[in-house]
């Protein structure tokens, strides 16, 4: 019984000494989460470049897919294990939770040093999507947040080689809502193809065309008042951006299964030719010259609903870093973001990853599809920019309900009451 | 015979760390889904206390209940078609036919199988955009029954086509489990019953079913809490179809991607209790017919 006793003790210690002993030094160095997999290489390269130039090792790592990465980063957030410098995916309301939980250091002092040198080499639309102005929705402490790397532009697409078999000019893309019907049915009888093709089995990518009409048929404002709750969307206008859905479906130029279509499935399509038109983001560039290299194909603006409001593009929003307001290596995290966002980094990722750049002055080294994109930056919105943003719940009413359109489930009356019942639902709240 | 505190302790220590495990893994997240129901959370910013809102909003909220409805559509299918299927192929390996291995074998394949890759593959065969890419219309119209090629994840049949594919994947566990059951049937009561001269279809009635009946109660129970909580072959065979196949744990799963932990909270306990009240029931009326054909002792 003695030696039972004894034997227990000393276990006991030899669990408090292990449990006590200090930790083994640290490695000097800076560790970034990501989720990006076309720049893996890429990140490795720049990271060994900047060891070389400045002994500081840098670490990315890579997290997939998205959605394993963001419940990484809410978990590691709570347990306090963030890496120096991270990424946020979602919406701005997730990025305003970190800001307002203090996991992110504010950059603005950084980047407005030297008379704004870092935060003028911006385009500001991409900026914009990591500032918090004074007074925001969220209630977030004003300020710049996050580095962009890069910008993404959601753009139409069209297949030049299809186009000219069905004896359309390939460089006059449809101008007009009414012109890209026309089109698209015109390479559908003579080619037998589908006339247009998108993921819209994710329904971000038909809520960002329907922000697009939305916008350009009732002006911003009006787009604003709705999510306000000042317009409801029974309102004529939005029953109207609903029945441009109808129309695409009646007008037979939907590839089948459209609805239920991911992303990824639909760029395959538009790849190899089964399509003739595409709405995709600028990403996809890298994505058609992996599957396709020999793809003769154009970005064009979206075809306009009406010609006396504005048009916006859905965009400006890249991939941003951020910076764990609780790292130990703060300073040399903001050094090498800054290194990062200068013009020979950004070039070399305009080079491997074929992504618009997020600073300005990279135009030169844009293959020549982006180059295009840059001359609508000014047209850019996104609801991470947005003083107010919708809902999460209406959003998704809103996207299934276009699903329900296009499958022909449902009418755009009818969807638009659902989308107004639940909004006036959540408002009581 | 009185333990002394000693031996107490120690006999403590050997549950101490089952306990510890079923405590942290099940009794915990258990209470913190409890909680977290009642309270907003992003899962980032402090959580708030919303009293019952979140179960007025999921209670308001009609996609709820067509999820539910959804849900209820393909264990519907479950509870006939694949119990059936499973049953009637149970009675047939179990009796002596060649090969009866090899069936056995076969049929238990697929239930081992991810339900993603099951999800993934029916897509793959099914799918029918681009042409010439869909597989099974193709086969169609090998065979000469083009006329039978369809969308078949289309509208109008993306319902169904989602029931019979998770059908086929879940009819090997029932298939197991009744086999099971069958085999622990007595032979010599089928030869007493064949002496006094019943039939096939009475020893089928008055001596599988009724002992049977435990084994089908827990098949069905299994069956009803397995699909109601399907999800991962929905998902990656049809992402929900407009609506026509979310199921409830696809729209838990959606607000936890959106941050809505006390949501989906609220969605997760409600099915839950669903789920309980509908074992419980199953169980009563099992109860009952047992009692009342005289198998259960009084």
């Amino acid at each position: 019984m003695k030696w039972d006793k004894l034997l227990r003790f000393f276990l006991l210690l030899v669990f408090l000494v292990c449990g006590c002993t200090s930790k083994a030094p640290q490695e000097k160095k800076i560790v970034i989460w990501h989720w990006m997999t076309d720049r893996k290489d890429a990140f490795g390269q720049l990271a060994s470049r900047y060891e070389n130039e400045t002994s500081l090792k840098v670490e990315f790592k890579l997290f997939f897919p998205p959605d394993l990465y963001s419940q990484k980063v809410i978990a590691a957030a709570r347990a306090g294990n963030l890496p120096d410098v991270f990424g946020i995916l979602g919406e701005k309301k997730t990025f305003a939770s970190f800001v307002k939980a203090g996991h992110i250091m504010p950059l603005t002092s950084y980047m407005e040093k030297d008379s704004g040198e870092w935060k003028n080499r911006f385009y500001p639309q991409t900026l914009d999507v990591v500032i918090f102005k004074n007074a925001n929705a969220y209630g977030a402490e004003a300020g710049i947040y996050g580095v962009p790397i890069d910008t993404t532009v959601m753009q139409f697409v069209y297949n030049k080689t299809l186009f000219r078999e069905a004896g359309i000019n390939p460089h006059g893309y449809p101008r007009t809502f009414e012109d890209f019907i026309k089109y698209a049915q015109k390479v559908k009888t003579a080619l037998g193809v589908d006339g247009f093709v998108c993921g819209w089995g994710e329904g971000w990518l038909l809520n960002a065309l329907a922000t697009e009409w939305a916008i350009n048929l009732m002006g911003e404002a009006k787009f604003f008042q709705t999510i306000n709750g000042q317009i409801p969307y029974t309102d004529q206008e939005w029953i109207d951006v609903f029945s441009f859905f109808a129309q695409l479906k009646k007008s037979d130029i939907l590839a089948t299964n459209i609805a239920t279509m991911t992303n990824k499935e639909a760029e395959d399509a538009f790849a190899k030719g089964k399509a003739a038109l595409s709405f995709n983001g600028t990403w996809a560039v890298n994505v058609y010259a992996q599957l396709a290299p020999d793809l003769e194909y154009a970005f064009f603006s979206l075809p306009r609903v009406s010609g006396t409001q504005p048009m916006k593009i859905w965009g400006g929003a890249g991939s941003s870093f951020m910076v764990n307001s609780h790292s130990s290596r703060k300073d040399e995290a903001v050094k090498f973001l800054n290194w990062l966002t200068q013009k020979p980094q950004q070039e070399y990722l305009i080079e491997e990853t074929s992504n618009l750049p997020a600073i300005r002055g990279c135009e030169e080294s844009l293959p020549s599809v982006l180059q295009d994109l840059l001359l609508n930056f000014e047209m850019l919105t996104h609801p991470d920019t947005w003083p107010r943003n919708e809902d999460s719940r209406v959003i998704e009413v809103l996207n299934r309900g276009l699903q329900q359109i296009i499958v022909g489930l449902k009418g755009p009356r009818e969807v638009a009451e659902e989308v107004q019942k639940t909004k006036e639902r959540i408002s009581r709240r | 015979m009185k333990l002394s505190l000693a031996e107490k302790t120690t006999n403590f220590s050997f549950v101490l760390p089952a306990l510890f495990i079923f405590s942290m893994f099940w009794i915990y997240p258990f209470f913190y889904t409890f909680i977290l129901s009642f309270q907003e959370y992003d899962m980032i910013s402090p959580p708030a206390f919303v009293g019952l809102g979140n179960f007025s909003e999921v209670f308001g909220d009609p996609s709820w209940w067509s999820a539910l409805y959804n849900g209820g559509f393909i264990t519907f299918w479950a509870l006939t078609f694949q119990n059936i299927l499973a049953f009637m192929l149970a009675l047939a390996v179990d009796k002596v036919i060649r090969m009866r291995k090899f069936y056995r074998v076969v049929f238990f394949i697929l239930p081992i199988l991810s339900e993603v890759i099951i999800g993934l593959l029916m897509k793959q065969l099914l799918i029918s955009n681009p042409p010439g890419r869909d597989v099974f219309n193709e086969f169609l119209k090998l065979v000469g029954l083009g006329p039978l090629a369809h969308e078949w994840l289309g509208i109008d049949r993306a319902r169904l086509v989602t029931a019979l594919v998770h059908c086929w994947k879940g009819f090997g566990w029932a298939f197991v489990i009744l086999l099971a059951g069958l085999q622990s049937i007595p032979e010599q009561l089928y030869e007493a019953a064949r002496i006094d001269g019943a039939n096939a279809w009475q020893q089928f009635r008055k001596i599988t079913l009724p002992i049977l009946m435990p084994v089908i109660t827990l098949v069905i129970v299994l069956t009803i809490l397995g699909t109601m909580q399907a999800f991962a072959m929905i998902l990656a065979l049809t992402g929900g179809t407009a609506g026509l196949t979310v199921v409830p744990v696809m729209k838990i799963y959606n607000h936890l991607r959106g941050n809505q932990a006390g949501l989906a909270c609220a969605e997760g306990l409600m099915l839950g209790i669903i789920l309980v009240a509908i074992s419980f029931t199953m169980f009563f009326i099992s109860k009952k017919i047992r009692e009342k054909y005289g198998v259960l002792p009084r």
